[in-house]
């Protein structure tokens, strides 16, 4: 593959095909945000600390920021928009787990992806998974209780 | 964003990259190998690299590889540390790479770009200083193998247009006693005050630490497994000798370094006589 300037790709987003013009400068999160107006995934450090760009690529969570969107031509992006209705989207509401919501988007996605491939994560795997992302306003306790209640885990 | 434009190749082969690598040059083109991305993803968005064109290793199958075979457990360079953990056939480099960054990230960087990085910690490379093993790099006569300690000097010694393909380490080498630390400032996720290593096989301790100084190094084998000295005597000697390489930073200061090593050095003694 060789790309250079304004080239033509094709993204599996949210289990679509999207044909976009990118550049190779260009970040996923830049291309979901700006091409594909999908603004679920949020611009906040863009250094890969905080986690609101976090999206899932092939299943996995990824920071969106630290990725060129060329890279995702042949894997499955999923965003937020692309959650429809998952459990630990009622469990956020339920538990309290947001107040700006401004990093709710990338922390909904790692939960996501935590339940879908540690379905009995305990508290270390718990902890391991979510610190990639930050919270300033929450204090946190209210996203591992909504995290918490859709794992199958025995918490005390 | 990346505030400047390049080029995107993604070859299929290691001639295919070398190849690639060299027309650039001759077109007075100043192109990077491409592994994870992450580095030079954030580097580029503050212009604190320059490159007009990216060689993304991702798409070489000998790049990729991640199995135990004929003898050794052989790490393609673009394995992310996300991969190489679950794998999990090396412990100690298992748990090192699992406190490299955070648990998202470790899916994205790699063992070649974590060696070959311009961030001098380099943590995943600390296993391998200690374990024999090799380095399999393709260079201008094709593919070569080098023993990690000639290829790496507290950073990876490649000449322009070589890049690392893969990773080897001894599988004898794999289920040996091990002690990692990792202190930091304050937060878990952050670079290192100090990351310290040890195997322990039937002759010898090796040690290797990171963050004391510019670049990783190897402690004194020899004063570490001597058997004249207490372990207070090897703690200070290793800690004399030491000095020279520690430098203070925004992690520490260079006394608190020390007082933070000789401790750790303590806890690696301790650790290992418990298991003797």
């Amino acid at each position: 593959m060789h790309l250079s300037g304004n080239s033509i790709i094709v993204l599996n987003v949210n289990g679509e095909d999207k044909t976009v013009m990118v550049k190779p400068a260009y970040t996923l999160l830049h291309v979901l945000r700006e091409e594909l107006s999908l603004t679920g995934a949020k611009s906040g450090c863009e250094n890969g600390d905080c986690g609101a760009c976090t999206v899932l690529v092939d299943d996995m969570p990824v920071k969106s920021c630290l990725m060129l969107a060329v890279e995702a031509v042949g894997h499955r992006i999923t965003t937020v928009e692309g959650l429809k209705n998952a459990p630990i989207q009622d469990a956020f509401i339920k538990n309290w787990g947001f107040q700006c919501g401004y990093c709710t988007s990338g922390f909904l996605m790692v939960c996501h992806a935590l339940a879908m491939h540690k379905p009995d994560a305990d508290d270390p795997i718990i902890e391991e998974w979510l610190q990639s992302n930050l919270c300033r306003c929450t204090g946190y306790e209210e996203i591992e209780n909504a995290v918490k209640s859709i794992l199958s885990g025995n918490y005390k | 964003m990346i505030p400047f434009d390049f080029d995107y190749y993604k070859p299929e082969s290691m001639d295919e990259a070398f190849k690639c690598y060299q027309d650039l040059l001759i077109n007075n083109k100043k192109p990077l190998y491409y592994g994870g991305g992450t580095e030079i993803i954030s580097m580029a968005r503050v212009k604190g690299i320059e490159f007009d064109s990216v060689i993304d290793l991702k798409g070489i199958p000998e790049c990729s590889q991640l199995e135990v075979s004929g003898g050794k457990f052989r790490i393609g360079a673009v394995q992310t540390l996300t991969n190489i953990a679950e794998c999990n056939a090396y412990p100690l480099l298992s748990k090192t790479i699992k406190r490299i960054a955070d648990h998202t990230i470790q899916g994205k960087i790699t063992i070649g770009g974590n060696l070959a990085g311009t961030i001098k910690y380099r943590e995943a490379a600390l296993p391998l200083m200690i374990s024999d093993c090799s380095l399999q790099v393709m260079t201008q006569g094709g593919l070569a193998e080098l023993p990690f300690s000639k290829a790496f000097n507290g950073k990876l010694q490649l000449k322009k247009g070589e890049f690392l393909v893969s990773v080897l380490i001894e599988e004898n080498d794999l289920s040996l006693p091990y002690n990692h630390v990792k202190r930091t400032k304050q937060e878990k996720i952050d670079y290192p005050l100090i990351t310290m290593v040890a195997l322990k096989n039937k002759k010898a301790i090796k040690t290797a630490i990171t963050g004391y100084g510019d670049n990783p190094i190897i402690l004194s084998d020899r004063i570490i497994n001597h058997k004249l000295y207490n372990v207070e005597q090897k703690i200070n000697k290793i800690i004399n000798l030491a000095h020279s390489n520690c430098k203070g930073d925004l992690s520490g200061s260079r006394e608190y370094k020390e007082f933070v090593l000789e401790s750790m050095l303590q806890e690696m003694f301790n650790n290992f006589e418990k298991i003797s």
